[in-house]
């Protein structure tokens, strides 16, 4: 079967609806019928990178590849990229301003939770350039 | 614990969700930090948060969390009630602060009953 496929802009200047596209995709993946503990791990790992996309780097996009086996989201930036990831893989490190830790984000703890509920993670970042993190959840 | 005997033991005001106040819980979290709920709590639970914007909401639908309580008498807007009301999440506010709407919930048996 032919994977299903959708694409979304993530708008960087608007924190009131970051996460709206993990929202779209929670609902699609329900309505497919996925179980609970799949939606849910694709769920929060798509949220944290499209908050991290939002908070470090001015929106991008999203693509969504649905297959019965698994669950596929591409997040492309251009923000500023990750200069050394393998900080940024551990919890606790952030580099986010007071203005995100008072909205409740800022924590150091998307990209390691994204790589908890992911069965692969691979993130692809060059300092000026952007960020694309590749994400497969096995249903 | 029923929701209606977390309200009651909150002395909380409904804000959406009046109709689902027989709702079971069983697990609570008090928190202010959306990273943190997003990393560590089991799904399900109840939010307890001081935090008020729209993502509060978002992360609630995120980790299939049903009911959000915003504690020391915060009132949400329009805007995030007519979000929660879309995403079908309990909302409701209680005068107390968030360590004291914990430990009352707590008291009254929600969460500390298999306590590892
Ligand atoms: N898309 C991105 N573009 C640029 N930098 C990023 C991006 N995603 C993450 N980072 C960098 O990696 C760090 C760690 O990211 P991570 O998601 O783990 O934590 P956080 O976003 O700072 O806080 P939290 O996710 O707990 O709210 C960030 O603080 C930021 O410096
Ligand atoms: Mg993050």
């Amino acid at each position: 079967m032919e994977p299903m496929k959708y694409h979304f802009e993530v708008k960087g200047d608007d924190f009131s609806v970051a996460g709206e596209n993990s929202s779209k995709v929670k609902k699609i993946l329900r309505q497919l019928g996925f179980d609970p503990e799949t939606i849910r791990r694709v769920a929060i790992a798509m949220y944290e990178a499209e908050i991290n996309m939002v908070i470090h780097a001015e929106g991008g996009y999203i693509d969504a590849e649905i297959s019965p086996d698994k669950v596929k989201i591409v997040l492309q930036d251009k923000g500023p990229g990750i200069p050394d990831i393998e900080k940024a893989m551990q919890e606790g490190y952030s580099t986010a301003t007071n203005s995100v830790r008072e909205l409740g984000f800022g924590a150091g703890m998307g990209l390691p939770n994204i790589k908890k509920y992911s069965d692969d993670l691979v993130i692809n970042t060059v300092v000026g350039e952007g960020t694309r993190l590749e994400i497969t959840v096995n249903v | 614990m029923k929701l209606s005997d977390v309200k009651e033991i909150l002395n909380a005001e409904i804000l959406t969700g009046e109709e689902l106040m027989d709702k079971e819980v069983y697990s609570a979290c008090g928190c202010d930090l959306m990273s943190d709920v997003l990393a560590f709590v089991k799904d399900r639970a109840l939010l307890l948060t001081g935090l008020m914007n729209p993502q509060v909401v978002r992360t609630a639908e995120m980790m299939d969390i049903e009911t959000i309580i915003f504690v020391r008498g915060k009132r949400p807007d329009d805007s995030i009630l007519g979000m929660a009301k879309m995403k079908d999440i309990i909302i409701m506010r209680t005068e107390y602060p968030l360590y004291i709407a914990a430990g009352k919930l707590y008291e009254k048996g929600l969460g500390n009953k298999d306590r590892k």
